[in-house]
C-alpha cells in the first residue's frame, strides 16, 4: 500500500526584508493510512509551514507533496476542490480560528456550503450530527464563538474539520492554548474520533509529552530540517541525535524525584534567516566537532524506521 | 520548618467589579512564604494565582479591588502602604517578572537605559555606578557581551536573552522576595531548561525567595520546595513538594496529577477531570470544586471546607479531612 | 419554532441596556439625530404655514412668537426653513457617505485582501486624491460640473472616498491575517466568497464609526459648497445656503445666520457622538467579554 501522504524535499523559503528565512529546507517523510504522526520542534523549527504545505495553504519553493499517489501542487483547481474535501486542519488557536461573527451552525456548515449540495433541513441535521460526534448540543447551533470556552471551541474547529468526512487532518497545536485539563479531554476526543473514523493524523506540537501520547511515529525538526525520525519507542526510549536528547532531557517532569539533568544547550536558537553552515544544530551541539560546520548531514536509516542525520550519535544516558 | 517567615498572606479577598457581576478572582486565601525557599503556585487559567502575585504587589488593575485581608511583610501590613511606599518596596524588596518579556520592556529604550533606571531608582547611583552595577548585572545572569548588551533594543533580543534581563533587574537590588509570573511560559522547553537553571542558581547565590506561578507542573516539580495548588480562587492543597506530589490529598490534586500526559508514562487514554472551571461571578455552593470532584458528598455542597493541617507541612481544604 | 424562541434570546435586551447606560453620549447623540429625522418627516406638522412664502412686510423680524427663529430679508419664517432644512441636510448626508462608501469600500476591500499590483494602483490612486487640500479637490470638481446640489454632492463623496478606502484596507490587513480566514481557505472557499463573509463583516467597524461620524461633517461640506456658490441653489432651504444668503444681513441681524448655523452644529454633534459611541460599543464587544 503506497503512503497516503509523502513529501518530497519539501522547500519553503520566505523572503523579508535583510534575507531570506530558510523556514524547511529539504523534509521529506511519509505517513500510512490510519496512523499519527507527530512533529515536533521548538521556534522556527519550520513545523508550522510544514502543517500548512500540507494543505496547499502555502506553496512551496520547491518540493512535492503526494497525497493518494498524486503531487498536490500539480493539480487543476478543479481538482484541488475534490482533494479538500478529503483533508483537514485544525488550528492552535481556538479564539481566532472562529469568524467571531458567526454563529456555530454556519461556522460548522461552511465546508458543507462550499461542497455540498445539502442546504436547509438536511444541512441542519448533518451539523447536529458533526456537534454530537464532539460532544455539544444543539442548543450550541446559535451561539457564538466568544460564548465558549477554549475547550469547546476547539471542539467546534474540530467538528468544522469532520464536516466532509475527510481522510487526513493536521492538527496544528491544537491544544497548547488550553488549559490542562481540557487538554485532556480534547486529547480523548482526538484519539477516539481517530478509532471511529479511521482517520489519518499529522499531529504538529512543541509539546513532547503530549506528542508521545498520541502518536505512532515522530519528527524532529530544527531550523528547517529532520534531526531525527521513528517510532514512539525509538525516539522516546532510544533517541540518537544530540537534539532530540537534549530536547527530552529539558522537559521538566512531574517528578519531584527526579534526577536527570538537562542537556542544557548553549545559546539561543539561530535565526533561521541565516542557519549555521553545515549541521544547524552545531552551534549549541555539546558533541560537535569541526567537521559539523562543513557538512550538512543527511537523514540514514540506523535500524527500521528509525533515522537519524548525525554522523555522530551516541547512545543516550539513562533517562 | 525552622525557616523564618518572609511573607505572610492572611484572609486575602480581591474582587473585579464588572459588567456580568463581581468575580471573586480571589476569595479568602492563606499563604506563608518563607525565606530562602521557592514556592510554586499552581492552577489553571482562572483559579486567581496571577491576581495573587498582582495584589501582593497592588498591582490588581482596575476594575479589581482587594477586598480584605492582610499582608503581613518585614513585619508590617502591606496593604496599609501608601503608593508611594509600595513603590520603593516593588523593585527593591519584592520583584516581580511576568511571563512575555518583550510586553515588559519598553521597545524604544535601551536595555541599559531601562536597568540603570532601576538601579537609581531604588539605590542612589550616579550614571555610572548605574551603568557598572548593570554590566555586573548582566554577568550575574550569564548574558554574554555585558557591555554589547547595554546599547541594544528590546527586539533585538531573543525571548530567552531577554528574560534573563528581566530576571537580572529583578534581583539588581537583591529584594527578599522574587515574584515570577509564568516565566518560562512563552519560552521554548530548551531555552526554558536554560532559564529554570539560572532561576535556581541565583536562588542559591542570593538567598531569595521566590514564588513562582505556573499551570506547569513539571516546572514546579523541577525547582520548588513547596507547592500550592490553586483551584477557583483559593488554595485546596499546600505542603511539601513531594507530599504534595507524590500522595496528593485534594481530588483536584490528584486529578490533576493524573490528567497530563506524563513522559515516560503512556497510557491509551488520559483521565479527565470531568466538567469545566466554574464561573467566579456565581461560584458553586459549599466547596468550589464539587461539580467536578469524584468523592463530593452533601456536605460538600453545603460549606466550604477549610484549611486543615494533615501531616508535617501539609494542609488540605477538603471534607474528606476535617478539622479534628 | 425553537428557533425562533432563540433567536429572541439573542436579542439581549439587558446586554443593550447596559451598553445604552454606559454610553450616555450616545444615546444623545441617537436622539439628536432621532429628533432630526421626525423634523424631516414631520415638518409639514411642524411648521405653520409655508416657508417659502414670500412676505416683504415681514422683513427682518427678530425671534418672536410668530416666527420663533425670526424671518429673513424675504420675510421668509427661518423656523420654518430650518425644519424644512432637516430633509435636504439628511439627504446630503446619506447621499454623500453611500456615494463615498461605494466607491470606498470595495477599493479598500480589494486592496487589502488581494494586496500586490491591485493594491499598489489604488493606493497610487488614492494618494493623487489625498493629496489635494481637503476643500479644494470638491471645489475643483462642483467648479467643473452644471452648478447643482447633487454635482456638489458627487463632489464630495469623489474627494472622500480615499479615506474610506484607505480605513477598510488597513483593518481588512490585519483581518486577512486572521486563522479563521485560513481556514476558509483550507476549505477551499472563494476568495469572493471569503471577503464577504469573513473579511468584511470583522473589518467594518472602524469604517462605520467614520462614516458615521461624516454623516454631520458631509453636511459642514455641503454648506461650505453653498457658502461659496457651488452647490445648493439661492432658494433651496438648505442651511448652508441660508447662511450664504445672511452674510451681509447677519451683522445687524443676528438670527438669520445663527439658527442654521446651530442646527448645523447640533446636526455634526448628533453623529459625532453616535460615532464615539459606536466606537466604544464595537471594540470591547469584539474583543470578547
Amino acid at each position: 500500500m503506497p503512503p497516503l501522504v509523502q513529501a518530497i524535499d519539501l522547500v519553503k523559503h520566505f523572503p523579508v526584508p535583510g534575507g531570506v528565512v530558510h523556514a524547511v529546507d529539504g523534509v521529506s517523510f511519509s505517513i500510512e493510512e490510519g496512523e499519527t504522526v507527530g512533529l515536533v520542534g521548538e521556534s522556527g523549527c519550520g513545523k508550522t509551514t510544514v502543517g500548512r504545505t500540507m494543505l496547499n495553504l502555502i506553496y512551496p519553493t520547491a518540493g512535492e507533496l503526494h497525497f493518494e499517489g498524486r503531487d498536490i501542487f500539480m493539480l487543476k483547481p478543479r481538482e484541488l476542490q475534490t482533494l479538500r474535501r478529503k483533508m483537514a486542519i485544525v488550528f492552535q488557536n481556538p479564539y481566532s480560528s472562529l469568524n467571531p461573527r458567526m454563529k456555530i451552525k454556519d461556522i460548522v456548515a461552511e465546508p458543507l456550503r462550499t461542497h455540498t449540495d445539502l442546504r436547509g433541513e438536511a444541512l441542519r441535521e448533518r451539523v447536529l450530527e458533526l456537534l454530537d460526534q464532539v460532544g455539544l448540543t444543539k442548543q450550541h447551533l446559535l451561539r457564538y464563538p466568544h460564548e465558549f470556552s477554549g475547550g469547546q471551541r476547539q471542539r467546534i474547529a474540530i467538528a468544522r474539520a469532520l464536516a466532509l468526512k475527510p481522510k487526513f487532518i493536521v492538527f496544528d497545536e491544537p491544544t497548547s492554548a488550553l488549559d490542562v485539563s481540557v487538554q485532556a479531554q480534547v486529547l480523548n476526543l482526538i484519539g477516539d474520533l481517530q478509532r471511529e473514523l479511521g482517520l489519518t493524523y499529522f499531529f504538529i506540537s512543541h509539546n513532547l509529552s503530549v506528542v508521545e501520547h498520541i502518536a505512532d511515529r515522530i519528527m524532529i525538526m530544527y531550523l528547517g530540517k529532520i534531526a531525527e525520525i521513528g517510532t514512539r519507542e525509538n525516539i522516546f526510549d532510544h533517541p540518537l541525535h544530540p537534539y532530540t536528547q537534549a530536547l527530552l532531557s529539558a522537559i521538566p517532569l512531574v517528578d519531584p524525584d527526579q534526577t536527570k539533568q538537562a542537556i542544557l544547550l548553549v545559546g539561543d536558537i539561530p535565526s533561521p534567516v541565516n542557519p549555521p553552515a553545515g549541521c544547524r544544530f552545531h552551534t549549541r551541539c555539546p558533541l560537535a566537532v569541526p567537521a559539523c560546520q562543513e557538512k550538512v548531514p543527511q537523514l540514514k536509516e540506523m535500524s527500521p524506521g528509525h533515522w537519524v542525520a548525525c554522523p555522530y550519535t551516541t547512545p543516550p544516558q539513562m533517562l | 520548618m525552622d525557616k523564618d517567615i518572609l511573607l505572610n498572606i492572611k484572609g486575602l479577598k480581591t474582587y473585579f467589579y464588572t459588567f456580568d457581576g463581581v468575580v471573586k478572582a480571589i476569595d479568602g486565601i492563606d499563604l506563608t512564604v518563607y525565606e530562602d525557599e521557592t514556592l510554586g503556585i499552581v492552577g489553571e487559567t482562572g483559579c486567581g494565582k496571577s491576581v495573587t502575585s498582582l495584589s501582593v504587589l497592588d498591582l490588581v488593575p482596575p476594575p479589581g479591588k482587594i477586598e480584605a485581608g492582610e499582608i503581613w511583610f518585614e513585619g508590617q501590613n502591606l496593604l496599609t502602604k501608601s503608593k508611594k511606599e509600595m513603590r520603593e518596596i516593588r523593585g527593591g524588596r519584592i520583584s516581580m517578572i511576568f511571563q512575555d518579556p518583550m510586553s515588559s520592556l519598553n521597545p524604544v529604550f535601551t536595555i541599559g537605559d531601562q536597568i540603570t533606571a532601576v538601579l537609581r531608582v531604588h539605590q542612589n547611583l550616579d550614571k555610572y555606578q548605574a551603568r557598572q552595577r548593570a554590566i555586573k548585572v548582566f554577568h550575574t545572569v550569564r548574558l554574554p557581551d555585558a557591555e554589547q548588551m547595554l546599547t541594544k533594543y528590546p527586539h533585538e533580543l531573543s525571548g530567552g536573552m531577554l528574560q534573563r534581563v528581566m530576571i537580572g533587574m529583578a534581583l539588581s537590588c537583591q529584594p527578599k522576595l522574587l515574584i515570577a509570573d509564568e516565566p518560562t511560559t512563552a519560552l521554548d522547553v530548551t531555552i526554558q531548561a536554560q532559564i529554570l537553571k539560572l532561576m535556581h542558581d541565583l536562588k542559591h547565590e542570593m538567598r531569595t525567595s521566590i514564588l513562582l506561578i505556573t499551570h506547569d507542573l513539571g516546572v514546579v516539580a523541577k525547582i520548588c520546595q513547596r507547592v500550592a495548588v490553586m483551584y477557583a480562587g483559593a488554595f485546596v492543597e499546600i505542603g511539601d513538594l513531594r507530599v504534595v506530589f507524590q500522595a496528593p490529598k485534594h481530588p483536584y490534586t490528584l486529578g490533576l496529577l493524573r490528567t497530563i500526559p506524563r513522559l515516560g508514562h503512556r497510557r491509551e487514554r488520559l483521565d479527565t477531570i470531568k466538567g469545566r472551571v466554574p464561573n467566579l461571578i456565581h461560584p458553586p455552593p459549599g466547596c468550589r470544586f464539587h461539580p467536578r470532584c469524584p468523592q463530593a458528598t452533601d456536605i460538600c455542597r453545603q460549606r466550604r471546607p477549610v484549611m486543615v493541617k494533615v501531616g508535617a507541612g501539609h494542609q488540605v481544604a477538603c471534607h474528606l479531612y476535617p478539622p479534628a | 419554532m425553537s428557533v425562533l424562541t432563540e433567536g429572541l434570546e439573542r436579542l439581549n435586551l439587558r446586554y443593550t441596556t447596559y451598553l445604552l447606560r454606559r454610553n450616555p453620549m450616545f444615546v444623545l447623540g441617537l436622539l439628536i439625530v432621532f429628533a432630526l429625522v421626525l423634523c424631516a418627516v414631520l415638518a409639514p406638522l411642524i411648521v405653520p404655514g409655508d416657508p417659502k412664502k414670500i412676505d416683504f412686510k415681514a422683513k427682518h423680524f427678530p425671534p418672536g412668537k410668530d416666527h420663533p427663529f425670526g424671518t429673513n430679508v424675504r420675510g421668509q419664517d427661518i423656523f420654518g426653513q430650518v425644519i424644512y432644512g432637516t430633509r435636504m441636510s439628511l439627504m446630503i448626508s446619506t447621499v454623500v457617505v453611500i456615494i463615498s462608501l461605494a466607491i470606498g469600500m470595495p477599493t479598500g476591500l480589494i486592496a487589502g485582501y488581494f494586496g500586490g499590483r491591485v493594491d499598489e494602483v489604488i493606493m497610487r490612486a488614492t494618494d493623487a486624491f489625498l493629496a489635494f487640500p481637503p476643500m479644494l479637490l470638491p471645489i475643483a470638481i462642483a467648479a467643473a460640473l452644471e452648478r447643482n446640489l447633487l454635482n456638489g454632492l458627487i463632489a464630495i463623496a469623489v474627494s472622500w472616498f480615499p479615506w474610506y478606502t484607505r480605513i477598510l484596507r488597513a483593518s481588512v490587513l490585519v483581518t486577512k491575517e486572521e486563522l479563521y480566514v485560513e481556514s476558509a481557505r483550507s476549505m477551499g472557499v472563494r476568495d469572493a466568497l471569503i471577503i464577504l463573509r469573513h473579511v468584511l463583516p470583522n473589518s467594518i467597524s472602524p469604517l462605520l464609526i467614520q462614516a458615521s461620524m461624516d454623516m454631520g461633517y458631509a453636511i459642514l461640506f455641503a454648506a461650505a459648497l453653498s457658502f461659496i456658490g457651488l452647490g445648493a441653489k439661492p432658494t433651496d432651504m438648505e442651511w448652508g445656503r441660508m447662511i450664504t444668503s445672511a452674510r451681509a444681513e447677519f451683522i445687524d441681524f443676528w438670527w438669520t445666520a445663527t439658527f442654521p448655523g446651530l442646527a448645523i452644529f447640533v446636526t455634526v454633534l448628533g453623529f459625532n457622538l453616535i460615532g464615539d459611541g459606536l466606537r466604544d460599543i464595537l471594540d470591547p464587544r469584539v474583543r470578547g467579554r
